[in-house]
């Protein structure tokens, strides 16, 4: 809690107080946090003078501030229609399979989240996906379970991707 | 098929960045009159799917009387298919932060934004970099000009410009009515120019080579070349220049896989062309041409007979549900019934004149939505179900 509340410090400071530092300022939480907890919204709503329910409102507007706990490796595949017509079903499957969740869960050890996304912006190169910031294209069963392993050997955090 | 089928290829875009202090320089040093003359006579429409004359909008703002305006480069891209923007600013970003500062000397501006869309984060710090080398120029030329990059959060939205100015204002992205337009209210109620990142990077290659360097390509009312993000059933996908105003069907000839059913124009919000229409659809903003001219943010989406027209429809539409920010009835509810319909003709509960049903409600959208998420949803729903019915219901 002492550290949220540091990092909003650190994000006021850095962004300024204005309402048109919101986003900023959510987007630093969620970066360090992986997710806006109510604490860290009622925190910055004080932070920056704003109805707690304005910052809510705002936050859960957007797909990439999530507002509920999420694995400290987040994937999200596109399931748009490129993706989808170049084999996207089969490269989910995989990772279902690897990771043991659906789409939507976390694994219980915390480390990774699955979710689906709109199109990406890499349907030249599908299917795509992100694994928090990291782009992964072209991706095939084999390829993707290659990556995850890399990330579960990784596991303990020596190689954190997150910046 | 005719053989004989030409695509002009063009190199503007791309090609090498490197004199852009000498664009600055020359540009700072004429008149903005000037310039603004050259960007209309060059009839560059921006190219963010919308298609304004771009010099109109800059001498709109220019006419405006306040002390502070703004300059935002719309990099959201987020229209499914459309992935060229990313390429500009990965390849050549002082093209557009040049542009951007001419723009600011032009209407008398000195703050402008970048808005970069939430999944290309990783771009941010060759982006950071490169407008610090820039400012620095900037500061050398003593001109007063920032620029800063304001990061997305994933909402499709949020490329429209209104909905855009809300999301930086710290609010949900919701658009605003028009009017007033951005020119005269935007960003914080004060006058702004915001333009898409390939027009910004046309007007550098106006403002080096002149209008006539430009205008001579296209044809009427579809001026210049245009940057095509090429995907699907295509054994060369990938982002291509080509001249505007090019049939349809010699890009099907160039990039298809010799077995192409139907392409799609302009991405989700667009349109579904089907392949008896390829000849007589050409690629450009509409006039006064004959046969049917496509406007386009640039994404083309090639459609092979193995693909399902059902699947294509019913993706989209779950695009629309998704990204549709709640604001107005019409598009909300109409986003999901239109789902849950094509659904149930598929599942055999409605019988196929229900489609008849639906058509009419995506023409109710057209007319009531407030704005173009809600109204563009009949595009592609009209012309995938008038041209593949009986996919719909089989
Ligand atoms: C739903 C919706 C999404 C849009 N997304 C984008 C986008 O991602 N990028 C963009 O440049 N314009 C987008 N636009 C168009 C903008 O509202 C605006 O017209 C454009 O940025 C103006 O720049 P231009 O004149 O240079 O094209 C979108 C419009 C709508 C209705
Ligand atoms: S048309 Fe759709 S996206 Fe546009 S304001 Fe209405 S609900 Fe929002
Ligand atoms: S459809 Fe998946 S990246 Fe565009």
């Amino acid at each position: 809690m002492v550290a949220v509340l540091e990092l909003i410090d650190n994000l006021t400071d850095q962004y300024g107080r204005d309402r048109s530092s919101l986003l900023p300022i959510l987007q630093g939480v969620v970066q360090q946090e992986n997710y806006l907890s109510e604490y860290a919204m009622i925190e910055i709503a004080r932070a920056l003078n704003l109805p707690a329910a304005e910052v809510y409102g705002t936050a859960t507007f957007y797909s990439f501030l999530e507002y509920k706990k999420m694995g400290k490796y987040l994937i999200r595949i596109c399931k748009t229609i490129t993706c989808s017509m170049k084999g996207k079903n089969q490269v989910l499957m995989t990772i279902e399979d690897m990771l043991k969740i659906k789409v939507g869960e976390t694994t219980p050890d915390g480390m990774f989240s699955l979710l689906q996304t709109n199109c990406l912006g890499f349907c030249h190169m599908a299917p795509a996906m992100l694994i928090n910031f990291d782009v992964y294209t072209d991706l095939t069963p084999e390829k993707v379970r290659e990556i995850l392993s890399g990330y579960l050997n990784r596991k303990g955090g020596v190689n954190d991707t997150r910046i | 098929m005719t053989p004989g089928y030409d695509l002009k290829r063009v190199d503007f875009i791309f090609q090498n960045e490197s004199d852009w202090k000498d664009i600055l320089q020359k540009s700072l040093s004429r008149p903005p009159a000037e310039l603004i003359n050259e960007l209309i006579s060059s009839e560059l429409k921006g190219r963010g799917g919308a298609g304004f004359p771009t010099g109109f909008k800059w001498k709109l703002a220019a006419d405006e009387l306040n002390l502070i305006k703004y300059i935002i480069c719309n990099a959201d891209e987020g229209e499914p298919g459309t992935f060229k923007d990313r390429e500009i600013l990965t390849k050549v970003p002082m093209k557009v932060l040049t542009a951007m500062a001419i723009c600011g000397y032009v209407i008398g501006s000195h703050q402008a934004y970048i808005y970069l869309r939430g999944e290309y984060f990783f771009l941010q710090p060759a982006l950071n970099k490169a407008i610090l080398e820039f400012q620095a120029t900037c500061q050398e030329l003593n001109f007063d000009f920032r620029i800063k990059l304001f990061m997305g959060a994933g909402a499709y939205i949020c490329g429209e410009e209104t909905a855009l100015f809300e999301s930086m204002e710290g609010k949900r992205g919701e658009p605003r009515n028009k009017p007033p337009y951005p020119t005269s209210f935007g960003y914080l109620g004060k006058p702004t120019v915001i333009n898409n990142v390939e027009t910004l990077a046309h007007t550098y290659t106006i403002f080096k080579y002149g209008a006539k360097r430009f205008y001579d390509l296209g044809v009427q009312y579809s001026r210049g070349s245009k940057l095509f993000s090429v995907s699907g059933d295509t054994p060369k996908p990938g982002i291509y220049e080509l001249e505007l105003g090019m049939s349809l069907l010699d890009f099907v000839h160039d990039f298809g896989d010799g077995d192409t059913k139907a392409v799609q124009v302009g991405g989700a919000s667009g349109f579904l062309v089907p392949q008896k229409r390829f000849a007589e659809t050409t690629i450009g903003f509409q006039g006064k041409l004959t046969g049917i001219s496509l406007p386009t943010g640039g994404s083309m989406m090639l459609f092979n007979s193995s693909r399902s027209m059902y699947n294509v429809l019913d993706n989209y539409l779950e695009f629309f549900r998704e990204e549709s920010c709640g604001q107005c009835t019409p598009c909300r509810v109409g986003c999901q019934q239109l789902l849950n319909g094509i659904k149930a003709v598929k599942r055999g509960e409605k019988n196929g004149q229900y489609l008849d049903k639906l058509l009419r409600l995506t023409e109710t959208m057209q007319y009531t939505a407030k704005c173009g998420l809600g109204q563009s949803v009949a595009n592609s729903f009209s012309s995938i179900v008038e041209n593949f019915r009986e996919e719909m219901i089989y």
